[in-house]
């Protein structure tokens, strides 16, 4: 029997303590200003307190500036096609439980040209954390008007000002099956970024995040005044949502409480609009999971899987009559 | 092949002994969910059991409930069975029983039967209540039989009526039970092949079969006065039967591979049905994806992560995986990717054999994307060519195309059982750490090839990219390092060529002409050539199974005939039609490979008529090559 015990279990071996430049790789190329800086350096630091193995850990990203992400970091990565990350990501995750796996997608990637993918892998609900990189516009094709973006973004596909009204990411995952945690938070706010990937991470199934990311070269009047006056960040504190220390909760000018539970309160939490809601809009840790599905028969020897495809050869055979 | 058939030959008489056969052409042909294609394929399971060779066609209407009665809904099947190995469909069928008269229309337009051909037809539909029916069959009736067929009516419903109310749903068996007492089959092996078909019904289901398979044993003895004996082979080996979608499900599950990802495209889908049933017996799993490219997506980032996977498709779910395979190609991931082709473009003829994904699986990805493209000619090369694409993909740390089509899709066939290796089930996942400092793009020099890490390797971490990259796997637009890259991603292929075999030759290595033909039409050429040499033509084949890279040494083969010609289920200019000149002619696609490849004037001889090529029809055509006179001039 080729019983591979590392198929079964995650316990990471503590042979050394991983620090932060275990998780870091190069310099990344990404604008000054630009949100995807704090993004990584927080993703890191949760790897480094979770001491994720490095080589246990994969991050699949779609193309796009968010797509570079994985370049810069210590893991395993895969920086697939334009929108694809979440098939390429479930597939890593279906039959390896043993990996720790990180979906980066731009707003362009998961909402626009990848949107069949998000809808599905929400439902699929694999433990991974996936973070939707949502700028509000095509960054690295520099300056189209995302699905993501505001009425009447003046953008270089509509120079007049964009038509349709923009999707919600949010609430359009809190509308799909199976769906089991929804979260929002932003780049420039380091201590709830840090507690909302963490609380992704700790998560038993898909945990979605929308980081409403500064884009300083084409996106800087994304929500206007809204982003720039930590006023109008509301936070939604609970109990069982995303803790900040009390100090760190100062900087918010206000704060709702939410029941995380509370799938139609989530919703209507989603939609509003004189600030950006952040914090844990829903989870649910009963969901069923794809990923356990896929991993059910993991392990089997070679001897007995020899076995059972000759006695289903035995079927065919013309020596043979019914069993 | 001739039946004596008198007028009366209803009138039955004395037991008879079969008269000895070489073959025998079966059809059975209904309206769609009338179990036709149950009951010839369980006479071609019965005849498998007993020693001949058989090969199955199965005939599919594109809905799945037309209108009854209707021409274009015909369903059913063609059942050919020899004493030696069967190899295709064969030119007329030798009996064909219909269930009603209009289904026939079809199948005499594709020349299926000819005056030679018996016809059995339900006669139920002469009392009909409906006048039109009463018409229609009597007006068919006539047509055939002034076309030479010779025509019989049997009472099928009729008979079937004393054993149950409504016989829609148990003709078939009693169907099968007249072909038992016509061709000699034996009966406890009919019954158990009624026991395995209706294994998940219940005994008094079976019991019902059985007695209607007696029903029709019964009636034909008592009634024809015929009867054949299409003599077994000796058997040697131990044999399995099966289509050749359940070949590749076998294939898949006995190549190691853990995952099959696919999406349901007709005729593919059903590798999907049978892996579905018994894959997570042997320690894989089906994922049904969302759609086509997310099928190929999450397969690639399954074998990424150290997990053999296959995917499963047809022409417009290949069209769609192009950009993925791509990246397959630019990341050096193994995959296999299995097109079950049917008739296109666009969506074609489903349920139609047609061999027009060639050029696009070489050819279909944007950029410069080289893989290896396979191409399965017999059920039983369904079954190994899993096996060997999963180890090419691996040792060439590449996507690997393989090709079947709808012909083999539902054709069965009989060949000696496949002998599993144990290594075949084993995994490369390998977990140890990666060698220090190497890249995980470590193109050997000579070769292109390079060993890759796998998530869980310590060491190995690095970032698959679609992007151009150099050794170490960065981004890099340098042009020196894509240039590299992209020579060292081709240079895998032309290692792995330099370690193939020139084909063989079907017949002698020189003479007038050489057919060349790739998949399954490989049973309906060698038998063409094998009659035409028996005529004295110099005619020989070559079959080819790599068509990318292609084996060495055609250039040398082909420069021993005076012409080649390419013989493929695609489409190509007719040579002759006024606005058809040398220039412009549009060839099939083997032809234009091989064109491009050898330098040479290869011609082709080809159409997308939906339906399998047959050996007559290639015959005649190498007859017209040859200026002989009674070369008849349909193609
Ligand atoms: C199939 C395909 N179509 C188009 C592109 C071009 N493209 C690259 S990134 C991108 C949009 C990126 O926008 P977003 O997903 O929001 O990511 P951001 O750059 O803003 O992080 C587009 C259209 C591509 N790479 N592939
Ligand atoms: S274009 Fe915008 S999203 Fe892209 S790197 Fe620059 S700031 Fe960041
Ligand atoms: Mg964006």
């Amino acid at each position: 029997m080729h019983l591979q015990t590392h198929e079964f279990c995650s316990v990471p071996s503590f042979d050394h303590d991983y620090g932060m430049e275990d998780y870091g790789k190069g310099v990344a190329r990404w604008c000054p200003g630009c949100g995807g800086h704090s993004i990584l350096t927080t993703v890191q630091r949760v790897c480094k307190d979770m001491q994720y193995e490095p080589e246990k850990t994969v991050v699949v990203s779609g193309i796009g500036c968010s797509g570079r992400f994985p370049h810069y970091m210590g893991t395993y990565g895969f920086h697939g096609l334009h929108g694809r990350a979440f098939p390429v990501a479930s597939g890593v995750k279906f039959r390896r439980p043993d990996l720790n796996v990180f979906v980066v997608t731009g707003d362009g990637d998961c909402c626009s040209i990848g949107a069949a993918h998000w809808v599905h892998a929400i439902r699929y609900n694999m433990k991974m954390v996936a973070l939707l990189f949502d700028n509000g516009i095509y960054g690295l094709t520099k300056k189209q008007t995302s699905p993501t973006s505001p009425l009447n973004t003046h953008s270089n596909t509509h120079p007049k000002g964009s038509f349709l009204p923009p999707i919600n990411p949010l609430q359009t995952t809190l509308g799909l099956a199976n769906v089991s945690f929804v979260a929002q938070t932003v780049d420039w706010n380091a201590a709830h970024l840090y507690a909302t990937i963490r609380k992704a991470a700790e998560h038993p199934g898909l945990a979605f995040v929308r980081i409403v990311q500064r884009c300083p070269a084409f996106m800087r009047d994304l929500y206007g005044d809204i982003a720039v006056d930590p006023k109008n960040l509301i936070l939604l504190s609970n109990e069982n949502g995303i803790n900040l220390k009390p100090k760190a909760r100062k900087a918010f000018g206000r704060v709702i409480e939410h029941d995380p539970s509370n799938i139609h309160k989530a919703r209507e939490h989603a939609e509003i609009h004189n600030g950006i809601p952040i914090g844990l809009l829903y989870q649910n840790t009963d969901n069923v999971r794809y990923d356990e599905y896929g991993a059910h028969n993991l392990g089997m020897g070679v001897e007995e899987k020899k076995e059972n495809l000759e006695s289903l050869l035995d079927q065919y055979s013309t020596s043979q009559s019914v069993k | 092949m001739d039946y004596m058939v008198s007028n009366d030959i209803l009138n039955g008489g004395e037991p008879i002994k079969p008269r000895k056969i070489k073959q025998a052409i079966v059809e059975i042909v209904s309206d769609s969910g009338e179990g036709a294609q149950k009951c010839g394929q369980s006479f071609g399971a019965i005849s498998a059991k007993m020693g001949n060779g058989v090969w199955t066609v199965e005939i599919i209407p594109a809905e799945i409930q037309p209108p009854a009665r209707s021409r274009e809904g015909a369903s059913g099947i063609r059942v050919r069975i020899g004493s030696d190995k069967v190899t295709n469909m064969g030119n007329h069928a030798n009996l064909v029983i219909a269930l009603n008269e209009q289904v026939l229309y079809g199948r005499i337009s594709q020349d299926a039967y000819n005056e030679n051909t018996l016809m059995f037809i339900e006669n139920k539909w002469a009392k009909s209540e409906q006048e039109t029916i009463r018409q229609q069959y009597a007006e068919a009736l006539l047509k055939f039989k002034e076309s030479g067929i010779q025509v019989v009516e049997i009472p099928m419903e009729e008979e079937c009526l004393k054993l149950m109310p409504d016989p829609r749903k148990g003709k078939n068996m009693w169907i099968l039970g007249l072909l038992c007492y016509m061709y000699d089959r034996d009966l406890p092996k009919a019954e158990d092949q009624i026991r395995t078909i209706f294994k998940k019904k219940s005994d008094a289901v079976i019991a019902l079969n059985i007695k209607l398979l007696h029903a029709g044993y019964d009636w034909a003895r008592e009634k024809l006065p015929f009867r054949y004996e299409v003599t077994p082979m000796e058997v040697h080996n131990d044999m399995v039967v099966m289509n050749g979608n359940e070949a590749l499900s076998l294939g898949i599950m006995a190549s190691g591979i853990e995952l099959c990802s696919m999406y349901p495209i007709t005729p593919a889908t059903s590798v999907s049905h049978h892996l579905a049933e018994y894959f997570e017996r042997v320690g894989g799993i089906v994922h049904q994806a969302e759609d086509e490219i997310a099928a190929i997506g999450f397969a690639i980032g399954a074998s990424f992560a150290g997990k053999p996977a296959v995917t499963v498709t047809s022409g417009p779910g290949l069209a769609l995986k192009t950009e993925f395979i791509g990246l397959a190609v630019m990341a050096e991931i193994p995959l296999v990717i299995i097109d079950v082709q049917r008739g296109g473009p666009s969506t074609g003829l489903p349920t139609k054999v047609e061999q027009s994904d060639l050029l696009a699986a070489i050819y279909g990805e944007a950029g410069d994307a080289p893989k290896i493209v396979l191409a399965a000619a017999t059920i039983e090369e369904c079954f190994q060519f899993v096996v060997l694409a999963r180890k090419l993909a691996e040792s060439f740390r590449t996507p690997v195309i393989l090709l079947s089509d709808a012909n083999l899709a539902t054709g069965v066939q009989p060949f000696p059982r496949p002998k599993i290796d144990s290594f075949w089930l084993t995994n490369p996942f390998d977990q140890s750490p990666w060698k220090d400092g190497a890249f995980p793009f470590e193109w050997d020099e000579h070769t292109g090839t390079s060993k890759r890490p796998i998530p869980g390797q310590k060491g190995g971490m690095y970032t698959v990219t679609g992007l151009a990259h150099g050794q170490t796997g960065k981004v890099a637009y340098d042009p020196e390092i894509n240039q590299a890259g992209v020579e060292s991603r081709s240079r895998k292929f032309a290692s792995l060529q330099k370690s193939l075999k020139p084909p063989k030759i079907n017949g002698a290595p020189e003479g007038d002409i050489l057919l060349v033909g790739w998949g399954s039409t490989l049973g309906a050429i060698e038998e063409a050539v094998a009659d035409a040499r028996a005529e004295g033509l110099k005619v020989s084949s070559l079959h080819l199974r790599f068509l990318f890279p292609m084996v060495p040494g055609l250039t040398e083969i082909f420069s021993k005939f005076k012409k080649v010609i390419t013989v493929e289920i695609n489409y190509s200019d007719t040579p002759g039609h006024p606005m058809i000149t040398r220039e412009n002619r549009r060839h099939a696609q083997l032809a234009w490979l091989l064109r491009a490849q050898t330098l040479m004037d290869i011609d082709s001889f080809s159409n997308v008529y939906g339906q399998p090529l047959n050996p007559e029809k290639v015959l005649n055509m190498i007859k017209r090559e040859l200026n002989i006179e009674n070369a008849k001039v349909s193609v």
